[in-house]
Formats: structure tokens, C-alpha cells, sequence
């Protein structure tokens, strides 16, 4: 099976646990304004590769990722190519590598259902805690993260909730307390990351030429983020 | 046989023969722990750091050189007792009567002593000028026997920083067996071997022998006098840890009073020391703060060694580096590491006094050491940016348990191995020098076979393959020769009395070749067949440029059509070295490692088919081509693995420059993903890295701002330096590096 992928990083530490490869899929359903891979959105372009040779690609960086790491399919969003992304997972499981998604969990058809079938771990967005800010900020319902999350849980699935903090948006008592509550609610949650919004991604906007929704939102302070996490 | 300063040790082979690595293996305790044992410096050691500091800040007001004795020529016992603070020292020994102070050694070349002093300022004495009006240095015995092609090699720059005019170095004595046995022991061993040499026939190497055996134990009998002049009597074994690295140290600053060779390395004394200081912990002689506190003064010694060099030496090692280099950790042959407590205080001193370059901390990795000094390794690294790895896995194999590091990569068994170092030849220049048919368009020298310019265009891969080799085939020959040329010379004038006493008798000699602009050639081969290359001419008809259109892949980013040409290259170059024979049957071996000289060789470099401008810098060591990495940073890490460690055998030098927010999220994160890494790439057979995690930022602020980073160490190849000592040219060049963040 072939698909599209965007670009690949042959060491990413900050999506998963320990030292892993990241591949970003290319095509998104969203429309979030805090996007810092808006190359990746687009449902066109992208560079073709079989499922086999992104896993086989992997495997050459197997002997890195220690008793953690492993894969990890980013994007764009990878439940847009839910089919590619399941035969990426099913084989590299084969070749002994550990799978991780980064998801907005906000696709839920059969393609998906099997593809958590061979999902180890997931790091699920959850950008907002309100419906009026997914309408106005993501494009879909609060209520497809929430959807996704129960599966992920029916299927024991470690997950990592994770919110870009933006001030103003999100940085209050209400988000974490939100966050914490689904952490409660949800044994498969192991923990809460809170990422600092950051606009870096400034330059691939404008080399797209199309500008940055979020362009005028502040970003935290580090001990802004430190405070929210002690909530 | 016994002795009573043996007593508490284990018996062995040891005793009767010397053996300092059966010492360790009877003796040594593992330690598996993490590093919550150890303790921070005391007040005096903080005391002492200051007043060093104060001398260091001084010597860089002075520009770099806060001292120099140009009325004596540096020597054992030509200088009187030196001390930074004799009241609070432990461990003493100065190069000269002064801290910092550097003497002159002109016995690799009077006229490198006499630029050295003038460029600071001094002049070097009548009365050394005198001394050496009559006498034949090394370096007049290379240029007497130099052939005419050697001269043009030379000074085209093909070949550069041959150890012609200044000490070889690359040479490690094992000065262990000094605190082991005593000087009186290895006296009579020497003259023992001596004694044998006149029972076969006496040819050349024998009589070459005699005479080297009558200097080793000469120099024995001097380096006990200099223990004397500090109050020591070094003729037998030492009896505790104070002593055994005191009398260590004595032998290693007896060897660099004799030798300014580039490279003066320490071995691997730290698990060795540890016998002795369990011994004192364990009879309540020490405790743990005051055995950090003997690591400490041992090391501050070490930090203040320093050789008067020229700045055309500096232009390429820059940085004013001793390569103290120390190899801590490995495993042994029987399956237990040799990390021990000291080897975690060792890397502890990197806290107590600073982050330093010096001595240059070399941590031997295996799959095999003990988690918790992974993680203390990865610890240092990401605090202090000053220590690199080398892969214990593929080298013991071929050294065994008890082998050291000279320089920065070079392997060899302590007291059983020494090297003929020979710098580098320069292939990127080479290729350019195969295209113009034995024409150097930067210096005008015509040299090598003379063929007509290459003429068809675009350039065809298999035809400039084969130039590539009939060039590469007479660069060999010519190379071996000249070091035949300069090791001939430097054993005859400049012969390492000290350090090779410190050695068997019956040595292993290795000669070791380098090249430089392994990066630059792969690409320029990848461009020529992968896209098209069209020469471009200069009005006399030779190529001075290049039109390289269409894409092509790079080094450094894991594709096997481009990694596969790299490890092709050094190949070729070591099977062609093999085919010329070498000076006392030494074993060719190579390097792929640069030092600061890849700024240096891409100057001499004209414009290149993969792009790279007329001029501009190589990439350091085995590095990809700086920024041409595009799938990240373990991508990078692969290409460089597939250069294969048998065709390399003196080493092959990756540095790797990672901000700390790409490494991961929080500082333990880091810390395992880091030494993970380490476990990756040199589960892949790599070789060699040095790991710095810094920001872009904080390099260009202290091009900036140098007075807010007096201590800033950045590790550049194979060795670390204080940034601020690098030119100005060499500091654009490390900021300039690929850095792998966070996309």
C-alpha cells in the first residue's frame, strides 16, 4: 500500500517516548490556527512511499531507540491515511519496533479501528476544552477527541493528552481542570503534556505564502507552563 | 618478587614481569553504581582553582602565552622546582620554575622556537641560539634528505601539518609503571634488554636499538633526579594513592619537559589509580573528599600544561591543545567493565573544577557498561560539552583491555604500541589536481604524473574515477616515502628518550596516514554521477570552476548510493597506502579526522563539483558537508557509521552539534535519549563522537562577547577546546556547523 508523506525526521524526542523516528503524513482535516506544519495540510503533494519502505527506512535507525523508542506517525493528520498508516504499523511491529500515534482523534471509520489494533501508544490532541473554540479554532466537534479517547481506553491504549498552550485561549484553570478530569475519568491516560505555543513555524508560512492565523497570539512564558502544570 | 608497598594488593604475573594491566585486572573493583557517591571540591581545591583562574584570565590579557624562559631549552632538569601555591598543593611538577610559563624546545626545529617566541613578543636567547649553531634539529635532518616532489607535496599543500618542523607526539608512555614499579626496576629491565642485544647479529636496527636503550635508561636515571629536585625519591614503587599519582604525573611531565610533540596523552590511569585509592579508603587513609581532592590537583597540573607554538602551527590545531587525552571506562577481555569509582571521579572533576578541554576525557563506550554511567556520561556531556566517545566494542578486538587514545582517536595497547603520526593528505584537492592533469591551480605548482586537462563535458563519472585513482596511486607512494623521510629523522634527532623508556622494548609501530575532505569528494563523486558537472576554464585552459546542474544525493543523509562512494574512497586510499613500505616495518594505518584544520584545507581548496565555493572550509573530520543533512540528525549519524573502522584504524572523527530542547523535553529525558543514542550509533560499528549540546546562540554571542564566556569549552574534532582560543576564521567556521534542532 502507498501513501504520502511529507518529510521525515530520523530523530525525534519529543513525539513518544524515547529516541524515535518520526514520519509526518501529509493531508489534514483540521483547520487549526496554531498549525506549525501547514506544509503538511494540503491533501495534494507529499512524496509516495509504500508502507514497507517507510518501516524498512525505520528499521535502520532500530538499534537507537533502546527499550523506548520506536516510530512515531505525525503529520498532517495520519488517520486521513488510516490504511497506509495501519500497514506502516503492522510492519514494523513485524521488525520488533514500537508504534506510536500523534493524533487529533478526529476520524473514527473502520480503517482506524484497525489501525489501533497496532498501535502501541498515542499522543492525543486535546486542544480545547470547549465546543465554541473547536468550532472557532480547530474546525470539528469537541466531541471527536472525546469519542476517540473512550476507544482508546475500551482498548487499553497508553495515551498521553496533549495541549499547545496559548494565552488567552487556553491557559486557565478551566483547560487543566478539564485535562485532569479526563485524566481521571480515563485509565489509559498516563499523562498531561502541556507544549508551549510557539512561532517558529513563521518562516514556513510565509514560504508558503499564506498567513499565520495565529500570528498575533502571545507566547507563554515558561513559568506560565510550569504554573498551569501544578493546577 | 614482593614488595611492602605492595602489600594489601593481589599477587600475579604483575610481580615478575612488567605488567601494569595484570595489575589492574587482579586488582581493580567494579563499580555499577550511579554517581550519588561522589563529593564536590573542597576549600582548598576551591582556593587553588581561584588563584588558577586568576593566571588563566592573565594569560589570555597577554594574548595566549603568559610567560616564555627563552634562555633555556627545555629538558628535565634544566628548570627549578615550579609551584602554583607550594603550601596548598598536593601534587606538584611545572613544566618550568613558573605556572604557565612555557620553555623553548628547539629540538624539532630551532626556526619554529625562534618565530614562536617573536610572534609573542620575545626573542629567543643568544644563548640557546648558540647551543644550537652546531647542532642538527629533526627538522634539518628532514629538509637535508627531503626529494624536490616532496618539497612541492609540501608546499602546494597537498599534503599539510607533517610533524616536520615540531615534535611527532601520538606517542603514550606507560606511565603507570613508574608508581608501579619504581624507576630502579625499570632501569634494570632496560639494561636486561640491552644486555641481549649483543648476542645476534649486530645490522642496523639492532645497533639502532642499542643506542635508543642506552638513552631510554639515561633519561630513567634523569627523571629520578627531577623527582628529586621536588623532594621525591622515585626509585621505587609509590605506596599509596598520593604517591602512585604523583609519581605518575612525574613521569608524564618528564616526557612533555622533553617532547612538544602535537599530541602528549595521559594513557588510562584512572582504574589503575583506583587500586591505590581503595586501599587508602579501606586502611582510613582517605575518604572520598579527599580522594576527589588528589583527582582535582592531579587534574589542575594537567590543565596548566601548555607547549610555545607558532601561529601557523595554531592555524591548524587550533586552540593551543596538549590532547592530555585520558580513556576512562571499556571492558575487559574477561566481560567485567573497567569503570570504576575513579573513573566517575575523573569525569567528576569537570564539576569541582569546570568544564575544561583539557585533559581531553574519552569515554571508551560499550553496549556493555554499566547503566548508571551511561547516564552519568550523558549527564557530563549535555552539562559540560567537554568529553567524547569511542567505541570499546570494535577496538578491543584489535588492542585488547588496556590500550589509550593518543591525539584524539588514535588507539594503541599502553607501553606495547606507539605511532609514527603523519597529519593528512588533502583528496578534495587531489580530485582537483587529477582533472587539471598534475596542475594545482592555487599554488601554480605543477606536480604528480602530468596528463592533459580532462575534457569531456559534462564530466563523466568512470573517467574521473579512474584519474581520481591513477593520482591517488602516485599520492600514496609519495606520502609513505616523506614520513619514511620525517620518522627516519625524528628517531635519529629527536628520538622520545622518556616516553618510549616507558615502553617494552620490542614496540609495535603503527604509521598513521590521514585524509582530509572525505565529505567534500563523496559529494563531488555523487554530483559528477548523479547530476551533470560541466567544467568551467580559465583562460589557460585549466578547470578552475564548476556548473553543477540537477540534483543529487549528499553524505549525511543515510542513502547508500553516496554513503557507499565515502566508505569506497577511504578504502582505496588505505589498500593503496599498504602498497609502499614503511619506515621499521610499521603498520600503515589511517584516519579520517581533521582537527581545526578542515578551515586550513578548504582554503587551499579550490571550487569543487558538489558546490562547495573556491575556498570555503571542508567539513571536520568524517563530517557531512555542514547543512546538507536532511532527514535529521541520526540519518547523519548512519552515513557516517558505514565508513568502515578496518580500513580506518587511527580513527574516524564525527563531531555532532544538538541543542538541548532537540534531545527532549526534560533534562532526564535528555539524558536517556542521549546515552540511548550513543548505544545506537555505536551499535552500528561507528567509531568515534563527540557530543556537543549547545545553542547557535550562545556560540555567537560569545563571538560577540568573549569576556562573558572565558570558560565556554566546544568540543571540535576529536578534542575540545575554550572557544574563545580559536581564531577568529575557526569560531565562524563551528558556528557555521549543522545543528540538529528541533524542526
Amino acid at each position: 500500500m502507498k501513501g504520502y508523506v511529507s518529510s521525515i525526521q530520523s530523530m525525534g524526542t519529543l513525539d513518544g517516548p524515547g529516541v524515535r523516528f518520526v514520519a509526518f503524513l501529509q493531508g489534514c482535516n483540521l483547520n487549526c490556527g496554531c498549525c506549525h506544519n501547514p506544509e503538511t495540510k494540503a491533501f495534494s503533494g507529499g512524496t509516495e512511499y509504500s508502507a514497507k519502505e517507510i518501516a524498512e527506512k525505520c528499521e535502520k535507525y532500530k538499534s537507537y531507540f533502546g527499550k523506548t523508542g520506536g516510530i512515531t506517525l505525525s503529520g498532517g493528520e495520519p488517520l486521513v491515511q488510516a490504511g497506509f498508516s495501519k500497514e506502516i504499523f503492522k510492519e514494523c511491529k513485524n521488525r520488533g519496533i514500537h508504534t506510536c500515534l500523534d493524533t487529533s482523534g478526529s476520524i473514527l471509520n473502520n480503517d482506524v479501528f484497525t489501525l489501533l489494533n497496532v498501535t502501541d501508544y498515542v499522543l492525543l490532541d486535546i486542544k480545547y476544552h470547549t465546543e465554541e473554540l473547536y468550532k472557532q479554532y480547530v474546525g470539528c466537534s469537541l466531541s471527536a477527541p472525546l469519542e476517540f479517547l473512550k476507544v482508546l481506553n475500551e482498548k487499553s491504549i497508553p495515551t498521553v493528552l496533549r495541549q499547545v498552550i496559548i494565552p488567552t485561549l487556553n491557559d486557565n484553570k478551566e483547560s487543566m481542570a478539564f485535562l485532569k478530569g479526563l485524566k481521571e475519568q480515563y485509565a489509559c491516560v498516563q499523562k498531561i503534556e502541556l507544549l508551549p505555543f510557539k512561532k517558529i513555524c513563521q518562516t514556513k508560512y510565509d514560504n508558503l505564502g499564506i498567513p499565520f492565523p495565529f500570528k498575533d497570539f502571545e507566547t507563554p512564558s515558561p513559568n506560565k507552563i510550569k504554573e498551569l502544570e501544578q493546577m | 618478587m614482593e614488595h611492602i608497598n605492595w602489600n594489601g594488593f593481589n599477587k600475579g604475573v604483575w610481580q615478575d614481569e612488567i605488567n601494569v594491566r595484570d595489575f589492574i585486572q587482579t586488582n581493580y573493583t567494579e563499580y555499577t553504581g550511579d554517581e550519588s557517591f561522589l563529593q564536590g571540591a573542597t576549600q582548598r581545591t576551591k582556593e587553588l582553582m581561584k588563584k588558577l583562574e586568576g593566571l588563566f584570565a592573565l594569560e589570555r590579557q597577554f594574548g595566549g602565552v603568559l610567560d616564555i624562559d627563552t634562555e633555556t631549552v627545555s629538558s628535565l632538569k634544566n628548570y627549578d622546582p615550579g609551584y602554583l601555591d607550594k603550601e596548598k598543593e598536593i601534587i606538584v611538577g611545572l613544566q618550568t620554575n613558573r605556572p604557565l610559563k612555557r620553555g623553548v624546545n628547539p629540538f624539532g626545529g630551532i626556526r619554529m622556537a625562534r618565530n614562536a617566541c617573536e610572534a609573542y613578543g620575545y626573542k629567543l636567547s643568544h644563548k640557546v641560539e648558540e647551543e644550537f649553531l652546531f647542532r642538527t634539529t629533526h627538522n634539518d635532518g628532514v629538509f637535508r634528505a627531503y626529494t624536490d616532489e616532496m618539497r612541492l607535496a609540501r608546499k602546494s599543500h597537498i599534503i599539510t601539518g607533517l610533524p616536520d618542523a615540531y615534535g611527532r607526539g601520538r606517542i603514550i608512555g606507560d606511565y603507570r609503571r613508574v608508581a608501579l614499579y619504581g624507576v630502579d626496576r625499570l632501569i634494570a629491565e632496560k639494561k636486561a634488554d640491552k644486555a641481549k642485544i649483543g648476542m645476534g647479529n649486530m645490522n642496523l636496527e639492532e645497533t639502532k636499538l642499542s643506542e635508543e636503550l642506552f638513552q631510554q635508561i639515561t633519561f630513567l636515571g634523569f627523571l629520578k633526579d627531577m623527582a628529586q629536585m621536588y623532594g621525591y625519591d622515585i626509585s621505587g614503587p609509590a605506596k599509596n594513592a598520593k604517591e602512585a599519582i604523583q609519581w605518575t604525573y612525574f613521569a608524564y611531565l618528564a616526557s612533555i619537559k622533553e617532547q612538544n610533540g602535537a599530541a602528549n596523552s595521559l594513557g588510562r590511569v584512572s582504574t589503575f589509580f583506583d587500586i591505590y585509592i581503595e586501599r587508602d579508603i579501606k586502611n582510613g587513609i582517605l575518604t572520598e573528599e579527599t580522594a576527589q581532592e588528589l583527582l582535582d590537583d592531579f587534574v589542575m597540573k594537567l590543565r596548566m600544561a601548555r607547549h610555545l607554538r607558532t601561529p601557523e602551527y595554531n592555524e591548524l590545531f587550533g586552540g593551543d591543545p596538549m590532547w592530555i587525552t585520558e580513556a576512562l571506562g571499556g571492558v575487559g577481555q574477561d566481560g567485567r567493565t573497567l569503570v570504576t569509582k575513579t573513573t566517575f571521579r575523573m569525569l567528576n572533576t569537570l564539576y569541582t573544577l569546570g568544564s575544561s578541554p583539557e585533559p581531553n576525557l574519552t569515554v571508551l563506550w560499550s553496549q556493555n557498561l554499566p547503566e548508571g554511567f551511561k547516564k552519568y556520561c550523558a549527564k557530563v556531556s549535555i552539562d559540560t560539552d567537554s568529553i567524547q566517545y569511542e567505541n570499546d566494542d570494535i577496538m578491543r578486538p584489535h588492542y585488547g583491555d588496556d590500550y589509550a587514545i593518543a591525539c584524539c582517536v588514535s588507539a594503541m595497547t599502553i607501553g606495547k604500541q606507539m605511532q609514527f603520526f603523519g597529519a593528512r593528505c588533502n583528496i578534495a584537492k587531489l580530485l582537483l589536481l587529477a582533472l587539471n592533469g598534475g596542475y594545482d591551480a592555487q599554488s601554480g605548482i605543477k606536480i604528480g604524473p602530468q596528463n592533459k586537462v580532462i575534457e569531456n563535458a559534462p564530466l563523466n563519472y568512470e573517467e574521473v574515477v579512474a584519474r581520481f585513482d591513477e593520482y591517488l596511486a602516485w599520492l600514496s607512494n609519495l606520502y609513505v616515502n616523506t614520513m619514511n623521510v620525517i620518522h627516519y629523522m625524528h628517531d635519529k634527532y629527536a628520538y622520545e628518550k622518556t616516553q618510549m623508556a616507558l615502553h617494552d622494548t620490542d614496540v609495535h609501530r603503527f604509521m598513521a596516514f590521514g585524509i582530509a575532505g572525505l565529505s567534500v569528494v563523496a559529494d563531488s563523486l555523487s554530483a559528477i554521477k548523479y547530476a551533470n558537472v560541466t567544467p568551467i576554464f580559465n583562460e589557460e585552459g585549466y578547470v578552475v570552476n564548476f556548473k553543477t546542474e540537477g540534483d543529487f544525493p549528499k553524505y549525511g543523509n543515510d542513502d547508500d548510493r553516496v554513503d557507499l562512494i565515502a566508505k569506497e574512497l577511504a578504502h582505496k586510499v588505505i589498500t593503496e597506502l599498504r602498497k609502499t613500505p614503511t619506515y621499521r616495518g610499521a603498520e600503515h594505518t589511517l584516519s579520517v579526522l581533521t582537527i581545526t584544520s578542515n578551515v586550513s584545507y578548504g582554503k587551499h581548496t579550490g571550487a569543487t563539483p558538489d558546490g562547495r565555493p573556491e575556498g570555503a572550509a571542508f567539513a571536520p573530520g568524517a563530517n557531512p558537508m555542514h547543512n546538507r543533512e536532511e532527514n535529521g540528525a541520526l540519518a547523519s549519524l548512519n552515513s557516517v557509521a558505514k565508513i568502515s573502522f578496518d580500513d580506518c584504524r587511527d580513527g574516524i572523527s564525527n563531531t555532532f552539534s544538538v541543542t538541548p530542547e532537540a534531545l527532549g523535553r526534560t533534562y532526564e529525558e535528555r539524558i536517556d535519549n542521549l546515552s540511548t543514542i550513543l548505544d545506537g550509533y555505536f551499535g552500528k560499528n561507528a567509531h568515534h563522537i563527540n557530543v556537543n549540546v549547545m545553542n547557535r546562540e550562545t556560540l555567537l554571542k560569545a563571538y560577540e562577547n568573549p569576556e562573558d564566556y572565558p570558560n565556554l569549552t566546544i568540543r571540535v574534532s576529536g578534542y575540545a577546546v575554550n572557544f574563545n582560543k580559536l581564531s577568529r576564521e575557526q569560531q565562524k567556521e563551528v558556528i557555521s556547523r549543522t545543528f540538529h534542532e528541533v524542526m
